[in-house]
């Protein structure tokens, strides 16, 4: 019998829940190839969180990229329509330069799309399968929700120009109050408006405590259906008894262009950044010509490298040590006779100090003895 | 028992009065003010846990959670764009991103501008949103001698009284951005230890309004 969870890290246990979970509710899994054509990026680049992707010319000398990005070529590829919904799910290497690191890195990401008609029960549904990965990988999470159509309907009511409500955008992205003060004044924004834009960067608490607060709130039609939305939610969550650690938070925020409705964050204690992140991004599947909603989650699996791992005390449990007298049969035989009493061995002529062991064996004509 | 709250602040003049703050609203740690050479101070009282950091560091800090909170200049979190929640103006250490050169210099766009900075970034951003070609010459301090010696067309510098640059015949020519020093929150961090963050900033603002009226009523009182 192997021990699995000793043999498996972290990052490999988790991928290997996350793919039960997603099963579990009828999740398929998608395999793709890890080059796109660039185009396809270059249509969609303010959907990527990246802006520098891999190129490299294909045998036909067409331009090829490493998917820095799973969402997009799902999206591309999907049968899912207003009729038959398809549900996906993988877990698959990307290629991203990271901010500040000045170099790309290869990160592995677990995470799942639902392409077709969203309804209550499919978001809620997802926003279950978030928290629930977030569970299966420690106690101690948080899942930030919060809803495009409220914060860009908030916005709207500036009548700023684009570029503006970007900016405010990303004040409400960092929760800076005291920033959107300014600008608004900058602006001309009227009081009770730029207090409003600012409650809002700053609420943060249990959904469904919130959501008064954030009804009290809405200036328009938009705003008003995204909170009768979230209301639902929160009352779905609670009749599934899963709303415990699910806070509403509208400093969670992305590109206005993509995403319409829900979405959200992921939080474990312990570790500095978000490690999920998702929401509905129905005009991102409207803009590729495809008859369907869509909203699903990724799960940023290579942050958990470092977390909560122990270092290992040992790299096996026995070393053997074998000088040229024993022969090679004498020596499978005794690493058989170890490795059926369930131990890991690794043979060596001597002891370098390399490799960290349990306890050190000497093979001799008349068996393996312990020294040490 | 709570868990430590970790503090980064920045060694200097800036995070000193940011610890005199911190210290007027229950967040003190008196080992902090012994002259010695240590970096870390902790009260086991209140759970609090001080380090001092080179003030362009504290942001990275925070942002690998390393710092819970800490206190930077706008300057920094501009430059380095962090991924950190910005909770608060102190209203401290207040002074302004400018673009300076010799008195009188027009910015032209007849050629490519030659700016001299710490601040690569902001300058890049400012100048793009101008639509002005610029070359960044990126330096570490002195950037007032650039111009006079004729390395850059202007500078992109802090400007706290204007002083080191009137002494080197340097004015300031457009304001960019106003500077002072925030409270900075570690994302993740935030979502477990809020409350004792959102007290922090609540007391903090208080006192900061508190100050703001006080110096409002003595100035009237020496007119």
């Amino acid at each position: 019998m192997i021990a699995w969870d000793g043999l498996l890290t972290k990052e490999e246990q988790t991928i290997f829940r996350l793919r039960a979970l997603f099963e579990q509710y009828g999740y398929r899994r998608f395999k793709m190839s890890k080059f796109e054509e660039y185009d396809f990026y270059a249509e969609n680049r303010s959907f990527l969180t990246t802006k520098n992707i891999i190129t490299f010319h294909g045998m036909q000398g067409h331009l090829l990229a490493l998917k820095p990005d799973v969402t997009l070529s799902i999206v591309k590829q999907t049968k899912g329509n207003m009729q038959c919904p398809e549900r996906v799910y993988y877990h698959e290497n990307v290629y991203r330069a990271q901010r500040d690191a000045g170099e790309y890195r290869e990160i592995m990401q677990v995470g799942l799309e639902y392409l077709g008609e969203v309804d209550d029960y499919t978001i809620c549904e997802v926003v279950l399968l978030a928290k629930k990965s977030l569970d299966s990988i420690s106690r101690r999470s948080v899942l930030d929700i919060s809803h495009m159509g409220f914060v860009s309907g908030l916005l709207e009511e500036t009548g700023l120009p684009a570029s503006v409500q970007k900016r405010l955008l990303e004040c409400v992205g960092g929760k800076k109050a005291h920033e959107i003060v300014r600008i608004c004044a900058e602006h001309a924004v009227d009081t009770a408006l730029t207090e409003c834009i600012a409650q809002m960067s700053i609420l943060h608490g249990p959904l469904c405590e919130m959501l008064p607060q954030a009804r009290a709130l809405c200036r328009n039609g938009k705003m008003e259906q995204a909170v009768s939305e979230l209301e639902t939610l929160a009352n779905n969550l609670q009749a599934c008894v899963y709303a415990e650690g699910v806070h509403l938070d509208f400093s969670v925020v992305n590109d206005m262009d993509y995403y319409n409705g829900i979405i959200f964050q992921g939080f474990l204690d312990g570790i500095p950044t978000g490690v999920l992140s998702g929401g509905r991004y129905d005009n991102l599947v409207h803009k590729c010509g495809k008859d369907a909603d869509a909203i699903g989650f990724a799960v940023y699996v290579d942050q958990l490298e470092r977390y909560d791992q122990e270092e290992k005390a040992y790299d096996v449990d026995a070393l053997l040590l074998c000088d040229e007298s024993t022969d090679t049969i004498a020596r499978l035989r005794a690493v058989q006779m170890l490795q059926s009493m369930g131990l890991s061995v690794a043979v060596q002529k001597e002891d370098h100090g390399r490799l960290k062991y349990k306890q050190l064996c000497r093979l001799h004509e008349s068996g393996v003895e312990v020294i040490g | 028992m709570a868990e430590y709250l970790n503090i980064a602040l920045p060694k200097g003049r800036l995070g000193e009065r940011a610890y005199a703050m911190l210290d007027g609203i229950g967040f003190g740690c008196p080992s902090i003010l012994e002259q010695n050479r240590k970096l870390i101070f902790e009260n086991t009282e209140n759970r609090v846990r001080y380090f001092w950091v080179k003030p362009s560091d504290v942001a990275v800090y925070v942002e690998r959670g390393a710092a819970d909170v800490g206190i930077v200049g706008k300057d920094i979190l501009l430059e380095q764009n962090a991924e950190v929640y910005e909770l608060l103006d102190l209203g401290i250490g207040v002074c302004r991103m400018a673009v300076a050169g010799f008195r009188g210099t027009r910015i032209s766009t007849d050629r490519t501008l030659r700016v001299a900075t710490k601040y690569p970034n902001i300058a890049r951003e400012y100048f793009r949103s101008q639509s002005i070609e610029i070359e960044i010459i990126q330096l570490h301090g002195s950037i007032e001698i650039a111009p006079i010696l004729h390395m850059s067309d202007v500078i992109v510098d802090i400007v706290e009284t204007g002083t080191t640059l009137r002494e080197n015949n340097l004015e300031p020519l457009e304001t960019i951005v106003p500077i002072s020093a925030r409270l900075i929150a570690n994302k993740a961090s935030y979502q477990f230890n809020r409350e004792r963050m959102l007290e922090m900033c609540r007391r903090m603002d208080a006192l900061r309004n508190e100050r703001k009226e006080g110096v409002g009523r003595d100035s009237t009182v020496s007119i």
